[in-house]
C-alpha cells in the first residue's frame, strides 16, 4: 500500500513534470503520456517488492524511456523517434542521478505549447488539464459538457497538431510574452470558472477543477515570478475561493476583488496609483503593469468573453 | 523545418495583381535576404485550372479548380525556419495576409 501511495503522490506532484520533460524533447505529447502511464503501472508492480527508489522521478523516466523504445519498435515508428532517443535527450544525465534532487522543469514550456495560438482556443484548457495534471478525457469532457469520446478525439487531434505542425517547445520571445502568457492565464481562469459553475447544483463529477486551476496558477507564478499578471490571476483565484465563502456568487466575489483592488491601489479613472494607501500585497511588487487579472477582472473585454462563454456553453 | 506558406486570393486579388506584385517581390527578397527562402511559385487564376480524376481507369477531366470557392490558391512560398512560430511570423508579413489570407503547413520530410 505504501508503494501505491508513493506512486500516487508522485503522479500528483510530478506527472506534469515528467510529461513536460519527455514531450519537450520529442514534441510528442501523446506518446509521452502513453509511455509514462505504462511506467506508472510498472512502478506499482515493482515498488512493493523492491522498495521505493531514492529518486522515483528518475526511475519513472527510465522506465518510460524503455517503454517508449519498446512501443517504437513494436509499431515500427519512423526512424526519427530513435534519432530523438539516441540524441541522449532521454538518457540519464548528472542532473537527475539518484542522489541529485534537481529535475529539469519544462512544465512552463508545456503550458505555452498548450495555449499556443495555432491551437484552437477552446482546446487550451482541456489540453492543460490533461497534459499537466493528468486528468483523463472523461473527466475533462464532463467539465466542458461534451461526450468523452468527442473530447478524446479533440485532444488527440490537438496533440497530433503539436507533434506535426512544428510548434516549438521554447519559451516565447519577449515581444510575444504578453499575448502568449495571457492565453495561458485565460485558460487557467476558464478551468477555474468551470469548477465554480459546478458548485451551484451542477454536475457533481466536475467539482474540484477550482483546486486544479489554483494549482496551475500557483505553478505559473512559481515558474514566472516576475510576471505581474500571473500573480494577479493567483491573487484573484485565492481571493474569490468559493470554499472560503459558500453561497457567494462568482460575480459578487469578482466585484469584491475589484473593490478591494480599487480601494487599495489605483484611481479608477486615471489608473495612477493613489498615494498614501497600501496596495494589495501581491500586486505591490508589480504595480507597473496592470492587465486584466490585476485590475479589472470581471469587466475587461477578454474576461467578459471568458465569463459569457462559460455561462452560455460551459466552454472556454 | 520546412513550411509552405499558401497564398489565398479572391477574384479581385487576382485582378489587382499588377498592383500587389511589388509587395510580393519585396516579400520574396526579404525571405532570400534572411536565408529562409527555399522555393515557391505564383499560379495563374483558377479559371485556367483543369482537374483530373481517374475513375475505373477512365480519365475524367473537369474544367476548373478542384474545389470552386471564392478564395483560391494563388501561389506558395516554401520557407525553412526553426519552428511554427517563426513560420507564422513570416506568414503574417506576406502581402496576402492583409488581403485574403495565408495558410501555413509543415512539409512532410521524406526519409532517404
Amino acid at each position: 500500500m505504501e508503494a501505491h501511495r508513493a506512486a500516487e503522490q508522485i503522479a500528483r506532484n510530478s506527472y506534469g513534470l515528467l510529461v513536460a520533460y519527455l514531450s519537450a524533447r520529442t514534441r510528442d505529447v501523446a506518446a509521452a503520456e502513453d509511455a509514462l502511464g505504462d511506467a506508472f503501472l510498472t512502478a506499482l508492480k515493482i515498488w512493493p517488492e523492491k522498495g521505493i527508489p531514492k529518486n522515483p522521478e528518475a526511475w519513472l523516466l527510465t522506465a518510460a524511456r524503455h517503454r517508449w523504445i519498446d512501443l517504437a519498435r513494436r509499431h515500427q515508428v519512423q526512424e526519427k523517434v530513435f534519432d530523438h532517443l539516441k540524441l541522449d535527450s532521454l538518457q540519464f544525465s548528472p542532473e537527475f542521478e539518484p542522489d541529485g534532487d534537481v529535475f529539469p522543469d519544462d512544465r512552463l514550456k508545456l503550458l505555452f505549447v498548450c495555449a499556443h495560438p495555432a491551437i484552437d482556443a477552446s482546446m487550451h484548457t482541456p489540453l492543460m488539464l490533461q497534459t499537466v495534471l493528468g486528468l483523463n478525457a472523461a473527466q475533462v469532457a464532463s467539465a466542458f459538457l461534451v461526450t468523452p469520446s468527442t473530447m478524446g478525439q479533440r485532444l488527440v487531434r490537438a496533440k497530433s497538431k503539436i507533434r506535426d505542425a512544428g510548434i516549438s517547445f521554447e519559451l516565447p520571445a519577449i515581444h510575444q510574452m504578453g499575448d502568449r502568457l495571457n492565453a495561458v492565464l485565460e485558460a487557467i481562469y476558464a478551468a477555474y470558472t468551470v469548477g465554480w459553475d459546478s458548485i451551484a447544483g451542477g454536475d457533481s463529477r466536475t467539482k474540484g477543477l477550482t483546486e486544479e486551476a489554483t494549482w496551475l496558477a500557483r505553478m505559473t507564478v512559481g515558474l514566472l515570478p516576475d510576471q505581474p499578471e500571473a500573480k494577479g490571476l493567483l491573487a484573484l483565484l485565492l481571493f474569490v475561493n468559493p470554499a472560503a465563502r459558500p453561497g457567494e456568487t462568482r460575480r459578487d466575489a469578482l466585484c469584491r476583488f475589484q473593490n478591494r483592488t480599487r480601494a487599495c491601489g489605483r484611481n479608477p479613472c486615471s489608473g495612477k496609483p493613489r498615494t498614501g494607501l497600501s496596495r494589495p500585497r501581491w500586486a505591490a511588487q508589480s504595480i507597473r503593469c496592470w492587465g486584466d487579472f490585476n485590475w479589472k477582472p470581471p469587466f475587461s473585454p477578454s474576461m467578459r468573453r471568458v465569463n459569457c462563454k462559460t455561462r452560455l456553453t460551459g466552454n472556454h | 523545418m520546412r513550411f509552405a506558406v499558401l497564398v489565398y486570393e479572391t477574384e479581385q486579388d487576382f485582378v489587382d495583381r499588377e498592383k500587389t506584385m511589388p509587395a510580393y517581390q519585396a516579400y520574396s527578397q526579404a525571405l532570400v535576404a534572411a536565408g529562409v527562402a527555399s522555393g515557391g511559385a505564383a499560379l495563374h487564376p483558377s479559371h485556367t485550372a483543369t482537374t483530373i480524376r481517374l475513375q475505373n481507369g477512365q480519365r475524367q477531366v473537369q474544367d476548373g479548380p478542384f474545389i470552386d470557392t471564392k478564395e483560391q490558391l494563388g501561389g506558395f512560398f516554401l520557407i525553412d525556419v526553426p519552428d511554427l512560430d517563426a513560420a507564422m511570423d513570416w506568414a503574417s508579413r506576406c502581402p496576402a495576409a492583409s488581403l485574403c489570407g495565408v495558410e501555413v503547413r509543415p512539409l512532410l520530410t521524406m526519409d532517404k
